[in-house]
């Protein structure tokens, strides 16, 4: 790599120095928010860290094996999995300027994450009911804490598009909006690839021990 | 868990008038000045009729100039509590000794070292980092604004709003006394019970969020937002380190909030993670806060050394020495910082080869951090070197630095560290790093930048002054810690046994008192410069003959920074245009698009305020409701479309025609 002196540069007078017109920078939302996507990757490391070193830590408790419903979760990762694909789709009617499509797909997106949630929210409840709550164990704790956390973001994810419909409907698909379609859709398939770690991880691992 | 429901717990919690310390008279006095200094300000703010000011032109301001001047004045604030702690701690070791206990009761004295770790590190070094960040970075890569404009002022009263908690726990309630770190099973809720640890958490955690998000709004401000030609090599080094650290705050900070999260969930939830029963494991705790803990020293470190690159290089008059090798020596400490974590505990007994591991990474971190060094050096080889301010604070830097570096690289080995672990050796260590190089990094960027800030120099006397009586106040403070540390005296003591010990901690507070004074000349500095701004007024909007694009606008900068985008051709941008006798264009200007203005950042920070506070004392009613208003409040602000406007060309023409007759 070479660097001309300032000297050698004093040679070419007929450099230009300022942008005479109109100068904007590139929009950095989609970055910015790919990068917080990334940070918010390392809490999820860090639980699936904690979760590894604790997994083993029954206290005499349940187990994974004892305790996990494989075609609940099957079924739960069905709707989670279905609902990236009907945001997909959302997006596919957005390009096309389509805005009642677009809110047909977030719709439906909404309602299988909600039933995502619900399921979850019958399965911690069945937990806690018969005694395996995260205070059981160092692997309950560990185990609610990085499932609560995804399930906590899918909330925020719900709580978001319900958000993004009203916004939507009131402005329609302007390039704001466009882009936040974008970052959701963003949001929305991070935590699906979350999810299939914590699926392959935590309960297909789990129950074969 | 009672069986009836109690309204009054539900909406007070733990809190009662008996966690207010009246009975103990030095927190009586301090809250009796803070009390009388507040009042004081808020009284002459409002005489001089500055709220209106105050709240459209600074508070709610998405200006990133004014952002990283309010940070700079946390920090400062901030820098204050924190030497009072440390004076403090400094007269305790230095009184109590055989029969002596000294004037703090354990108690108290262990509040005060937590605090002093957790103001010095995370609201006094953050602030000033960041706000330098904030003012200088979009300046040298020719920027308007940040990235997020918004999210920048939101980071800054997040950040504001867990130094208002730290403030908080002086007076209401309790700190952690369980170090800077909280390492459980001591913060555990069986062995701390109080609230101390609770407002650590919180404080923290608010605090976090903010700088997680200026850590985003920094990356792509570099990646996305540099005026054209600057490629990634043409970029400044200060630019290139702030880089680095805000690459580092994205990956590093996460963990941090996730560690915490976990101490918390520990202490209000009852669970295991780190508990001493029912398999919890408190190490993973040590490990997960060092992954963040040990970036986080080089997230502070980094901008400083592109501080001192840009000082040597202007007080030289020369081109830095070994531009790439410098981009390419900060790109190898970001990679390494992170795979060095555990050198901070190589006693927990992790074998020989894993510390090994360890000890080796960090030796290594040494060789990009001597390359450094030695460009700083050969820049500085047959440069006219003008020994202002800024130039001593990195003469005085590289000396400083250089010997605490030495003594890490001593701890850097495992077997060495088997007996320096824990010591004030290693109190010697880290203070010998932070103060000689963040700290001298900062009040030499404040010298350096002041007139770009202010459009005025600050006076050289007082900053002379600040500078020997702090390095020579710094040297007698830390070096006796070394002896002490040496000869086996652990840290965090608060009285001693052998009296033949004594004399190095009364050197010791002879330093302290000797950097006392330094901050009070520091501080006067405002002032009589204030007072001899007309003599010290840089009307050229480059005193020092600078280099970078920083220089090229007037001081203090318009609020649009550039009327006419820059274009780069050279590493020294704006070396390279004086050299081509380039003017600033003084006709055909056009519309600036600009950021609004908002509220929505204050508002928010202020709600988590009430919301940490409530959660701290366990006031569920209050922590549920605040909760509630957090998320309606952040929804309420998307709702708001109307978010820019544009400054008409002939405001444009008005203010660049002002500043040219200025200069003229």
């Amino acid at each position: 790599m070479s660097h001309p002196t300032a000297t050698a540069a004093t040679k070419n007078g007929d450099l230009e120095f300022f942008v005479r017109g109109d100068h904007h920078a590139p929009n950095g939302t989609l970055l910015g928010f790919w990068l917080y996507l990334m940070s918010d990757c390392l809490i999820f490391a860090a639980l699936f860290a904690t979760y590894g070193v604790l997994s083993q830590s029954f206290a005499g408790g349940p187990t994974g094996a004892d305790l996990f419903d494989l075609p609940l979760v099957a079924i739960n990762t069905a709707f989670l999995l279905l609902s990236s694909i009907t945001y997909g789709f959302a997006l596919l009617q957005m390009q096309q300027n389509k805005l009642q499509g677009t809110l047909l797909w977030l719709a439906l997106t909404g309602v299988l994450g909600t039933a995502f949630l619900s399921v979850e929210l019958y399965e911690f409840y069945h937990l806690i009911h018969q005694g395996a709550g995260p205070q059981r164990s160092a692997f309950l704790t560990a185990f609610f804490a990085l499932v609560g956390t995804h399930g906590l973001h899918v909330t925020i994810g719900v709580i978001w598009l319900v958000t993004l419909l009203l916004q939507l409907s009131k402005h329609g698909l302007t390039l704001t909006n466009r882009r936040r379609v974008f970052c959701l859709s963003m949001f929305w398939h991070f935590l699906d690839v979350i999810w299939i770690g914590v699926f392959t991880f935590v309960y297909l691992m789990g129950s074969m021990s | 868990m009672s069986d009836t429901f109690d309204l009054g717990k539900m909406i007070f919690g733990r809190l009662s008038l008996e966690a207010i310390p009246y009975h103990d008279p030095i927190i009586v006095a301090t809250f009796a000045m803070v009390a009388i200094g507040g009042v004081a300000l808020l009284v002459a703010v409002t005489r001089a009729k500055l709220w209106g000011y105050l709240w459209t032109e600074w508070f709610t301001s998405i200006d990133h100039k004014r952002i990283g001047v309010m940070y700079m004045i946390l920090g400062i604030v901030m820098m204050l509590r924190g030497f009072a702690d440390a004076i403090m701690m400094r007269i305790q070791q230095a009184i109590a000794f055989g029969d002596s206990m000294g004037y703090l009761p354990p108690d108290h004295y262990d509040q005060i070292f937590t605090a002093h770790g957790v103001i010095m590190i995370f609201f006094v070094a953050m602030p000033f980092v960041v706000g330098i960040m904030n003012y200088i970075v979009p300046l040298q890569i020719g920027a308007r604004d940040v990235a997020f404009p918004f999210l920048n002022n939101f980071s800054f009263w997040m950040t504001a709003s867990g130094a208002i908690l730290v403030m908080m726990s002086l007076f209401v309630g309790e700190f952690a006394k369980s170090g800077w770190l909280a390492y459980p099973p001591l913060t555990g809720i069986l062995q701390s019970p109080g609230v101390g640890v609770d407002y650590y958490i919180w404080a923290l955690q608010i605090a976090g969020v903010g700088t997680l998000l200026s850590g985003v709004n920094f990356v792509v401000t570099i990646v996305k937002m540099r005026a054209p030609g600057m490629s990634m090599m043409k970029m400044p080094v200060f630019t290139w380190t702030a880089l680095c650290t805000n690459v580092l705050i994205v990956a590093a900070f996460p963990v941090l909030t996730a560690v915490l999260a976990m101490l918390s969930m520990d202490r209000y939830l009852d669970t295991n993670f780190f508990t001493n029963d029912l398999g919890g494991n408190a190490m993973m705790y040590v490990n997960l806060i060092w992954i963040w803990g040990h970036p986080e020293v080089y997230i502070l470190i980094l901008p400083l050394f592109g501080v001192f690159s840009e000082i040597v290089a202007t007080y030289s008059g020369k081109r830095l020495f070994g531009y790439s090798s410098m981009v390419y020596a900060t790109v190898v400490i970001t990679i390494l910082s992170y795979l060095v974590w555990l050198h901070h505990f190589f006693t927990m007994g992790s074998g020989a080869t894993v510390n090994s591991f360890f000890g080796i990474t960090t030796m290594i971190i040494s060789i990009p951090t001597g390359a450094k060094v030695f460009n700083w050096l050969f820049t500085m080889y047959r440069g006219r070197i003008k020994f202002d301010v800024p130039m001593l604070w990195t003469v005085g830097f590289m000396v400083t630095f250089v010997i605490g570096g030495m003594t890490g690289v001593l701890l850097a080995v495992p077997s060495a560290d088997f007996v320096l672990h824990n010591s004030l050796f290693l109190i010697a260590h880290f203070h010998n790093v932070i103060i000689g190089g963040v700290v001298f990094g900062v009040f030499a960027a404040i010298a350096y930048w002041y007139p770009k800030v202010t459009g005025y120099k600050l006076d050289p006397f007082w900053g002379k002054m600040t500078f020997w009586f702090w390095i020579i106040g710094f040297y007698l403070a830390f070096m006796p810690l070394y002896v002490l540390g040496l000869m086996g005296v652990t840290r965090r003591m608060s009285h001693f046994d052998d009296p033949s010990l004594q004399i190095w901690f009364q050197i010791a507070l002879v330093g302290a008192v000797l950097v006392g004074i330094g901050i009070i000349c520091f501080l006067l500095q405002f002032y009589f410069s204030y007072r001899k701004r007309d003599q010290l007024r840089d009307e050229t909007g480059d005193p020092w003959d600078g280099r970078t694009l920083e220089w090229s606008t007037t001081s203090p900068p318009p609020q649009y920074n550039f009327a006419f985008t820059p274009r780069v051709h050279d590493n020294d941008a704006w070396w390279q245009m004086k050299a081509n006798g380039v003017k600033r264009p003084q006709d055909g200007f056009l519309p600036i698009h600009m950021p609004k203005n908002t509220a929505a950042g204050m508002v928010i920070a202020g709600i988590s305020t009430v919301l940490g506070f409530t959660l701290i004392w366990h006031m569920w009613l209050p922590a549920a409701l605040s909760l509630v208003a957090l998320i309606l409040a952040t929804i309420v602000h998307t709702f708001n479309y109307d978010r820019d406007y544009h400054i008409p060309a002939d405001e444009v023409a008005r203010i660049e025609t002002q500043a040219s007759e200025v200069k003229a």
